[in-house]
């Protein structure tokens, strides 16, 4: 596990498992979707503006910087979703694979 | 006429004790929460499915916080609550809301507007790097994911909320490296005639700081942040600062939780067109009230964090005085002494609001003088050097034209976290007074909406 959040505690809810860029990995039951991706990778995406990748700000719904996309393209606020079974991430959204002009 | 309709937006103390008292009253209102359930972000509920008690999540606060639960779970049925719904606009004396992609709008004859209040920052070099959060969000990790925000976790900043969250953080087991605070000690004895205002708070606060002493985290004071260490795909590393006496030290970490005080939601009173005010104790524009919670717009009225940051208890006063404005305003009366009560007890939580600012300063030069390298707007990368060069070159002095040229306060979060720093940075490189550089108007929508969203008419 190279996760970035640490479990304290209320680690005996029902496991959840879903994908995140073709790898299955582990989630409990009421986790957000934010909680669920982090105790497991490091970040939900790639900064579009920049060269780093991000892990959420403000978890309050408030900052928008959690925003993940499914497979099918569905974008989600990782913060503010509750984590379901069988969702499929990817970590490099749509946006951030566009031609930076800038450099 | 039939009843009034009033419509109250938050369901955090504020909210919650303003639709009690209209229950009282003998209304019935309408009460729009963007959470998936009541209790605000301060007594944020854990998910169904968790089991830890009041006591372990709230602490000092657990019984305010179960009062609070309790209170609203006996009126749910008797009031019209929305949750997971985003009040997004006013216009034309209509609340626009959203919930699941379908918008539709409210009539009100009295909107009592509680929308809290979020983390108060200023950007350091470095604080893109994935691993930093707000101080909010490590409190928000904790209480309602059970969840540290690292292995081991910098604090820094300033304000109570620095000393509560890196105690509760020890408390949960988590590993605390260091809390950083920017003002200085002595700021605190200064401020003390003040603190005394609410002498329990102030006796509750100094236990939070023995216990990180006798915790063995280590405390500095009087700090000055010089840079979140780190890489692109690694995230932090470190942070590193500068000590109260100069000297240049660095604290490993992989997690950094920051903030300075909060800063109220004031969107939606803006587009409801209330008047504002220029704060000069917290730097700051505010929505203006009277002593009861009303706006400058009749039928408008604020109350809670999302209009002065007095905390949760000074929410729950200013939610029920919120309420007995609007009684009053459609001809119901209130009693005097009733209101007296509560008129005082926002006095008082005034004038400790006005200690907690003078002990714990929000440091405004720190703001100003920002490296230009330093990334100001975390949404789309835009530097202070960035932001200066639209001063100098293309003579912007004010917020929202700085913004428009340099897209400082256009990203996503809509300047919640950048802003106010940003008109620190405005006035200093523009030599005006902070009260003229203004503030960033509030756009509808205030949050991101699905470009899939469906117009319902009610």
């Amino acid at each position: 596990m190279n996760g970035r959040f640490v479990r304290l505690g209320e680690t005996a809810r029902a496991n959840v498992s879903i994908v995140i860029d073709g790898h299955s990995v582990e989630a409990l039951e009421g986790d957000t979707l934010l909680t669920a991706m982090l105790c497991s990778v490091r970040y939900v995406r790639q900064s579009e503006f920049g060269e780093e990748k991000r892990a959420g700000y403000c978890l309050m719904g408030a900052c928008q910087d959690c925003w993940v996309w499914t497979d099918t393209g569905e974008r989600l606020r990782a913060c503010t979703t509750v984590v379901e079974a069988g969702m499929r991430l990817v970590t490099t959204q749509p946006e951030a694979q566009w031609a930076n002009l800038a450099l | 006429m039939g009843e009034p309709r009033i419509v109250i937006v938050g369901a955090g103390p504020a909210g919650v004790r303003c639709a009690q008292t209209l229950l009282a009253a003998g209304l019935r209102p309408t009460l729009i929460d963007e959470g998936r359930r009541d209790g605000g972000q301060i007594y944020r509920r854990q998910p169904d499915g968790f089991t830890r008690p009041y006591a372990k999540l709230y602490g000092t606060e657990a019984l305010r916080a179960q009062d609070l639960h309790e209170t609203f779970t006996r009126l749910r049925a008797q009031i019209d609550y929305r949750p997971q719904t985003l009040a997004w606009n006013i216009w034309d004396k209509k609340l626009h809301i959203v919930r699941d992609g379908h918008a539709s709008a409210l009539d009100y004859d009295a909107l009592i507007l509680c929308p809290g209040a979020t983390d108060r920052l200023i950007p350091v070099k470095g604080w893109q790097f994935a691993g930093t959060y707000s101080l909010g969000a490590a409190q928000i990790a904790l209480k309602s994911q059970a969840c540290s925000i690292g292995r081991r976790v910098v604090f820094m900043g300033t304000g109570p909320l620095l000393y509560l969250v890196a105690s509760q953080y020890v408390q949960a087991g988590a590993k605390v490296a260091a809390v950083l605070d920017t003002s200085a000690a002595g700021a605190r004895l200064r401020a003390l005639p003040k603190l005394l205002a609410r002498f329990d708070v102030l006796r509750k606060g100094s236990a939070l700081v023995g216990a990180l002493k006798r915790a063995g985290v280590q405390m500095y004071n009087g700090i000055e942040p010089v840079e979140i260490v780190g890489t692109p795909d690694e995230g932090v590393s470190a942070v590193c600062f500068r000590t109260a006496s100069g000297k240049i030290e660095q604290i490993d970490c992989d997690a950094i939780g920051m903030g300075y005080h909060l800063r109220p939601e004031t969107q939606l009173a803006d587009l409801a067109r209330c008047a504002f005010r220029f704060d000069t104790l917290t730097r700051q524009w505010l929505p203006q009230i009277d002593e009861l919670g009303r706006s400058s717009v009749p039928g408008v009225y604020l109350a809670g964090d999302g209009v002065r940051v007095l905390g949760a208890d000074g929410a729950e006063n200013a939610g029920r005085l919120a309420a007995h404005a609007a009684l009053i305003d459609l001809g119901r009366g209130a009693q005097a002494a009733v209101l007296d009560a509560l008129k005082r007890e926002q006095r008082r939580m005034d004038r400790f609001r006005e200690g907690l600012a003078q002990a714990f300063e929000w440091p405004a030069q720190q703001a100003a003088k920002l490296p230009d390298e330093t990334m100001v707007c975390r949404c789309e990368g835009i530097t202070a050097g960035e932001l200066r060069r639209v001063i100098h070159d293309e003579g912007a002095q004010e917020a929202n034209r700085a913004k428009a040229l340099s897209r400082v306060g256009m990203g996503r979060c809509q300047g919640r976290y950048c802003g106010h720093a940003a008109a620190e940075i405005i006035a200093d490189a523009a030599r005006v007074p902070l009260e003229q550089v203004g503030r960033l108007r509030g756009q509808a929508p205030v949050k991101p909406l699905a470009i899939a969203t469906v117009e319902e008419t009610e």
